[in-house]
């Protein structure tokens, strides 16, 4: 492909990428569907087969569950990893979001380590994954007073003591957490400040690997969705890891705010792929909708005036064109990420609409569906539930929209809070 | 591959049309919108710029080739100046794009050259009808075979420039299927009533015409005796339409903006407060999201895709965003959003038509 072919605004989904779709909808046909309804009814039951599936799958495509892992092929063309992923997770998230968030592999911990670690610390933490056995990472952030206001208000400390760190404090919401670090040797990015009167500026992530004593998992908590995923508090209680495990600057200078930086640079690349798990749970609804009408006759009559609509077709065209459209802007922010060009605003503006849109859809999809969709007997009301976690974390819809806001606006955060 | 980014001869010509925008377009807006009028000498300005010469191949008079993706481009930026006069500017191509895009070579080589080589004068298209539920699949408007003449028989509204146009493109249902008609100014049959009155766009003169028994030579059936496909011209002018409308759009973003961001109540700009933020970044966002469907409209016509679903996704995600960003920039500029010194009240006035303007622009 020439350079100038390149630049061209285009549309055309690249053939590896479509390859990798197409795949991940066998395995949401086949691993995912069938076994969504137990798994969401036997919440903490761990889905081993479709873990150890994974397992091996993915180690084979060199690609983890929401970071690329580093190719041993030199890279042809355009860096397209982030892209890939968004399509892998919207398709996984199709199938079922819940099952998807037990894939081993790179989480949101290896999603820190790829945006802050240094190429060490790379090579050290991600390795895990590539083992025999399934392993998992998790991101550990929220504390119980603090979620949206994160990092800046970390509470849990890091104090130095020779070669090591010691960690103490306590975090909620850790996504996969009781995976990464109890039902297998994976690790956990805990972050922790170094010098609390430092603020946001002396925020750090730091590596806690599965088995650190004085690292204990103490709550699993029971949601209203997303129930084959667990989600954990951890506490920390003289918690010691090598100094090597810090990401980032053991100095805190004054005006530099590299581990908030770093944090901050995880989101760009981790709101995007919550957006495309979004958008994968939308488009379940809205396709199982449209199947459930057409079985009782009613097809959808597209490019007719909306005054000659009726109140179904309606509904269904204008989530449609919601949901192209949001995922059109998610592709766009993971490009950016690809083409590495500044996206904060793009990843915040994806996740605000991809949040609105899952839940109306939804919402939506069990209301057109009555009695039917409200029963268990079907997946609707599953997906109703599951939907609403992505308008919450990584950044609640509000975080975001007050994101896009300071940007458009030019505001810092103490104008614009 | 996705792309995202305009490429440098986009971008050229993105720079010269928001420059006319801005200098031109803006400064003649408001007066021209209560006068009901447009100033020639605006739009020729326009015209020069080229937009559609550039899409038209050499041998047809122009010196490009046609590019859906570019004219979008193009139409956001006219689109975020003032939606009349992109109206005006764009006229032509509602008529030479149809006879590029499905006109017989004979056709195009007599029909093209008279509007690309010369300077801006009206050929207008007849598309849209007098009904609440006119629906441009189903035209009431009608044309019968009768020895080798088509007899075109019913109504047409929103007809621009009808009474100094130098031929028409009508729009008829031929056996239930839409096709379009070439008609040279003056013909029998083709009545100009009275210049109708819009809530918006009240700069671009639009007519009602009534058509009677009026005489088509076959010759001059869009495509020839077989006729042609009506499904991609229509994309073209839904995606037309919800560009001018990115631009619209964008320009009330634009404007409520720094707005904001002056405006004070107890001493803080209102851009500080959470309801006003929140709105813009919404504003922001629809515009963000909706713009890359129209985009991705476009494209898929470059590439010769069947973009008719698209196209219509497009239009209507591109009216709703129309409708509720015009809306909510007069609700941050609060009781001067209503008054007609701000131009937000126009924008709304015009966001509110972009569900109904399907026909009047081209890409």
């Amino acid at each position: 492909m020439g350079k100038g072919e390149e630049e061209m605004i285009s549309f055309e989904m690249p053939e590896s990428i479509r390859k990798t779709a197409v795949l991940m909808e066998t395995v949401a046909d086949n691993m995912m569907r069938p076994v969504a309804r137990y798994f969401d009814e036997h919440e903490h039951e761990i889905p081993w087969n479709y873990i150890n599936f994974m397992h091996e799958a993915m180690k084979q495509m060199g690609v983890g569950a929401v970071t690329p892992q580093k190719s041993k092929k030199k890279r042809e063309g355009p860096r397209l990893g982030f892209q890939r992923q968004a399509f892998m997770l919207e398709m996984l998230s199709w199938g079922d979001s819940g099952l998807f968030l037990c894939t081993p592999g790179g989480g949101l911990g290896s999603a820190a380590v790829q945006a802050a670690g240094t190429p060490e610390q790379k090579e050290r933490f991600l390795s895990c994954h590539t083992g025999d056995k399934p392993t998992f990472d998790a991101m550990a952030l929220t504390e119980p007073h603090a979620g949206s206001a994160m990092p800046a208000e970390v509470r849990t400390t890091a104090v130095r003591d020779g070669d090591e760190w010691v960690l103490n404090g306590e975090k909620i919401f850790v996504t996969a957490g009781h995976k990464a670090l109890v039902d297998s040797d994976g690790f956990v990015v805990i972050w922790a400040t170094i010098d609390p009167a430092a603020g946001r500026a002396g925020v750090r992530p730091f590596v806690v690997e599965a088995g650190t004593p004085g690292c204990t998992v103490t709550k699993l908590e029971h949601k209203l969705g997303i129930r084959a995923s667990d989600t954990v508090s951890i506490v920390l209680q003289d918690c010691r890891v090598p100094f090597e495990n810090l990401m980032g600057s053991p100095e805190v200078k004054k005006k530099k705010t590299k581990g908030f930086k770093g944090a901050m640079a995880t989101f760009d690349a981790t709101r995007p792929l919550i957006a495309a798990m979004a958008v994968g749970v939308a488009r379940a609804a809205l396709e199982s909708v449209k199947q459930m009408l057409e079985e009782h006759g009613i097809g959808i009559r597209y490019g007719l005036p909306r005054n000659r609509l009726t109140n179904i077709e309606r509904e269904i065209t204008d989530m449609e064109t919601m949901l192209r459209s949001t995922w059109l802007l998610t592709i766009k922010a993971m490009w950016l990420a690809d083409e590495r060009k500044p996206n904060t605003i793009e990843a915040s503006m994806c996740k605000v609409r991809a949040g609105d849109l899952v839940v109306k859809v939804t919402q939506r999809a069990v209301e057109i569906m009555g009695p039917l969709g409200y029963s268990r007997e079907y997946l609707l009301e599953k997906w109703f539930r599951d939907a609403k976690i992505n308008d919450l974390y990584e950044g609640t819809g509000q975080i975001n929209r007050l994101i896009v806001a300071r940007r458009i606006l030019d505001y810092s955060r103490h104008e614009l809070s | 591959m996705y792309s995202f980014e305009p490429d440098e001869e986009q971008r050229m010509l993105i720079d010269a049309v928001e420059r006319y925008a801005t200098n031109d377009l803006r400064a003649a807006a408001h007066d021209a919108d209560e006068a009901g009028e447009l100033p020639v000498e605006l739009i020729e300005k326009g015209w020069e710029l080229g937009v559609l010469q550039a899409s038209i191949p050499e041998a047809y008079g122009g010196f490009g080739e046609r590019s859906a993706v570019t004219g979008v481009l193009a139409a956001e930026a006219m689109g975020w100046g003032d939606l009349a006069s992109a109206l005006a500017v764009m006229l032509p191509a509602t008529y030479a794009m149809p006879v590029l895009l499905s006109g017989t070579e004979e056709q195009k080589t007599r029909l093209l050259p008279p509007v690309i080589e010369a300077e801006w004068k009206p050929y207008v298209a007849a598309f849209i009808e007098p009904s609440f539920d006119f629906y441009a699949g189903d035209m009431r408007t009608t044309a019968k075979k009768d020895g080798d003449m088509y007899l075109l028989n019913g109504e047409k509204a929103y007809v621009p420039f009808a009474e100094t146009a130098e031929a028409f493109l009508i729009y008829a249902a031929v056996d239930g299927q839409t096709q379009a008609f070439i008609v040279p100014a003056g013909a029998e049959g083709f009545i100009i009533a009275e210049r109708e009155k819009l809530m918006g766009i009240g700069a671009l003169p639009t007519y009602r015409v009534k058509i009677e028994d009026l005489h088509v030579p076959i010759e001059s059936k869009l495509g020839g005796e077989q006729g042609f496909d009506f499904s991609p011209v229509l994309a073209s002018t839904q995606v037309a339409i919800a560009a001018l409308a990115v631009g619209v759009s964008k320009a009330a973003l634009d404007y409520a903006l720094p707005y904001a961001k002056e405006r004070e109540v107890w001493g803080v700009p209102i851009a500080q407060k959470q309801s006003i933020a929140f709105m813009l970044a919404e504003m922001a966002t629809e515009i963000e999201a909706i713009r890359l469907l129209v985009w991705e409209a476009a494209w898929m016509l470059d590439v010769g895709k069947d973009a008719s679903k698209e196209a219509y996704m497009a239009l209507n995600g591109a009216s709703d965003m129309a409708m509720t960003v015009t809306d909510q920039a007069v609700q941050v500029l609060g009781g001067h959003g209503y008054i007609r010194e701000h131009p937000v009240e126009l924008w709304m006035r015009n966001g509110r038509g972009i569900s109904t303007f399907a026909g009047l622009a081209m890409v």
